[in-house]
């Protein structure tokens, strides 16, 4: 079958979704008002609350919320052939994700636009909010942790990556001091510093690097991990215009250009699906496709992820109400075409079957590698490049993603580390120094605590990883439906998809539980169970929560 | 709106893209600064010495304006000064 279909089906499910099913939530149950006053226009402050544009707005959204994930996850997910990862992301991206993200903006914007968290402790009690937050710290440590371990993955396969995925934080530098030192205009510094991103990846095809096999005990792809980590904690320190902020632009316009050409490769010449349907034969390892699937693609087809970013930084910046339905909803389908590219690639980029189930061996074996290889043949293909450079072009935009998201991550870490520096009394904490010291160190030990010493059988992790941002998702879910309940609409669009959640996320934990138990991996069945308990707690004050939602309900 | 107002346009929102995402962490830490800098203006006031009053002295009404919203952000209800008056 042409990988043509899947796109023209894949986008045309996204684009159905958002003309249909986001304009029927957005007049029924949202009910979305141009005339209510947004908390950037009542709260305006120059600082978080600032009306928007909803194009550039709706950029912001995008950029920030896609990342690796969507891209890791269903690379890694069609092991069980290219159906369910499919169905999950087009479904999943219109019915959970949408309603979630947006849904998330929009009671932010409802509420003055406060935080999720904080919405959860209005809405359904303060016990939920520390809930909230011991999964988002978790969910920080293991993308820190599994990111860390993609992106040395990465170097390793292909050394022609090294050179670009370093040049541009001398790129982003250069473009931060121009602007803020020089007084700059934008435009020509991005045009020029994305041209020689480029010309980087030229000059890495050439000279691709290795780190020596073995140094100090510890392998290449160990290695990295530390190195990588070393830059994390400089980098979160510099401050935000000079290396964070030129770097996330970056991101975001090679974004933009890699899903273009992605696209577009696949329209000039479509390649043919070799992935089966269904894979009946899949390697020994894989565990069952329900319900593995559904938090092996958490961002891509539905992540709690979302929701910090709508309620945290989004919500602040509506300009019209009317917005939600575009920012939410895009931003959402935004992430969902990033993660049918991944489909596409890592199903059609190879010659036979063969040559597919030669990357997938074993669960979590294809992921990135898959998809970068995959990708490049199409691009290839599509576009004439040279393989090596279009491999070479994925694996940059793979490692550009998941680094961002390290700089932010370990920064968010290092503050959550220095508040608690402050609750507790502990000085040395509050400085920026050894909080930042505490936030590596902790996600140091994930990545080589988890599965091998070498900080390489870290990508275990991802399943745990994706249960906990789900998690987070149907928390954010229920947190709407007890919304909509106490305001008297119908809660169904947000506690159905919640309830499907939560039922797949406590079931995920106890597969994974007997899976790390067996193994001997302590480490992370001891994680596996601080989630697991979590997961219940969350079933308990939902309950609860929606009891009393109900009672109101029907004594008012 | 020809072509050049749009290339215009569009270099605008470019900028809002760039600086839009970070404004507010950026803005936070400016604040912090100028927090400091208020404080080392008004520090002979309150009894902390500061060798450079004399000059610093020139800046009080240029801060004056700001005076109200940081004594607020420092968590005191009333100016903690009592010959500068605030609200």
């Amino acid at each position: 079958m042409s990988a043509l279909y899947l796109m023209v089906v894949g986008l045309g499910a996204f684009t159905a979704g958002y003309l249909l099913y986001s304009r029927f939530i957005s007049e029924h149950i949202f009910r979305l008002d141009s005339e209510f006053r947004t908390p950037a226009h009542v709260q305006e402050d120059g600082v978080d609350f600032v009306p928007t544009n909803r194009w550039v707005l709706w950029g912001h959204h995008f950029t920030s919320v896609a990342g690796a994930a969507p891209i890791v996850g269903p690379a890694i997910a069609v092991i069980w052939g290219w159906l369910p990862a499919f169905l999950w992301v087009t479904l999943g991206t219109v019915f959970f994700a949408g309603i979630h993200d947006a849904g998330a903006l929009w009671a932010s914007v409802r509420n003055e636009g406060k935080s999720i968290g904080a919405l959860t402790e209005s809405v359904v009690g303060q016990r939920a909010r520390s809930l909230f937050m011991i999964v988002i710290f978790l969910l920080l440590l293991m993308v820190n942790a599994v990111f860390a371990i993609i992106i040395a993955g990465l170097f390793v396969d292909f050394p022609s990556s090294v050179i670009p995925a370093w040049f541009v934080i001398a790129v982003a530098i250069t473009i931060g001091y121009l602007l803020y030192r020089r007084g700059v205009a934008l435009l020509w510094p991005s045009i020029i510093g994305v041209s020689l991103l480029y010309a980087s990846m030229l000059v890495g095809n050439n000279i691709p690097l290795s780190l020596p096999e073995s140094m100090f005990g510890l392998g290449a792809p160990a290695l990295w991990v530390v190195l990588l980590f070393t830059y994390a904690a400089i980098a979160s320190l510099l401050p935000v215009w000079l290396l964070l902020q030129p770097r996330d632009y970056i991101n975001g316009l090679q974004l933009f250009i890699g899903l273009g050409i992605f696209f577009l490769a696949v329209l000039l010449n479509p390649p043919e699906v070799v992935a089966p349907m269904i894979n009946s034969s899949v390697p020994e390892d894989v565990p069952s496709l329900i319900p593995l699937l559904f938090v092996t693609i958490a961002c891509g087809a539905c992540s709690g992820f979302h929701g910090l970013v709508s309620s945290g930084t989004t919500s602040k910046q509506v300009d019209n109400e009317k917005d939600v339905r575009f920012v939410g909803f895009l931003g959402t389908v935004g992430e969902g075409s990033l993660a049918l590219a991944a489909i596409i690639a890592c199903t059609a980029g190879f010659a036979t079957l063969g040559d597919w189930e030669g990357y997938y061996t074993a669960f979590a074996s294809g992921g990135l590698p898959a998809f970068v290889q995959g990708g490049g043949q199409i691009l290839a293909n599509g576009l004439g490049l040279p393989v090596a450079l279009g491999e070479t072009l994925l694996a940059v935009m793979a490692i550009l993603f998941a680094a961002t998201t390290m700089d932010t991550g370990v920064r968010l870490q290092r503050y959550i580390v220095q508040e608690a520096g402050t609750i507790y009394n502990i000085p040395a904490l509050t400085g920026k120094g050894l909080s930042t010291i505490v936030a590596v160190g902790c996600c140091l030990a994930l990545a080589f605590g988890a599965g091998g010493g070498g900080g390489t059988g870290g990508l275990v992790i991802w399943p745990l990883f994706g249960t906990t941002n789900q998690l987070l998702a149907a928390l954010t879910l229920l947190v709407l439906s007890v919304f909509l309940l106490k305001q008297s609409r119908p809660s169904r669009y947000t506690f159905v998809p919640f309830l499907f959640l939560l039922t797949m996320t406590v079931w995920a934990l106890g597969i994974q539980l007997r899976g790390f138990y067996d193994n001997g991996q302590f480490f992370l069945a001891a994680l596996d169970v601080i989630i697991l308990v979590t997961a219940i707690w969350v079933a308990l004050e939902s309950y609860s929560a929606f009891r009393k939602a109900r009672t109101g309900e029907s004594s008012a | 709106m020809d072509w050049r107002e749009r290339i215009t346009r569009a270099g605008e929102l470019l900028q809002e893209f760039y600086r839009g995402r970070h404004r507010g962490a950026l803005a936070r830490e400016r604040r912090q600064e100028d927090d400091l800098f208020m404080l080392l203006v008004f520090s002979e006031m309150m009894g902390i010495e500061n060798p450079s009053s004399y000059y610093t002295l020139e800046l009080l009404p240029l801060l004056y304006e700001g005076f109200h919203e940081w004594h607020i952000r420092m968590g005191m209800d009333h100016s903690p000064l009592e010959h500068f008056r605030c609200c």
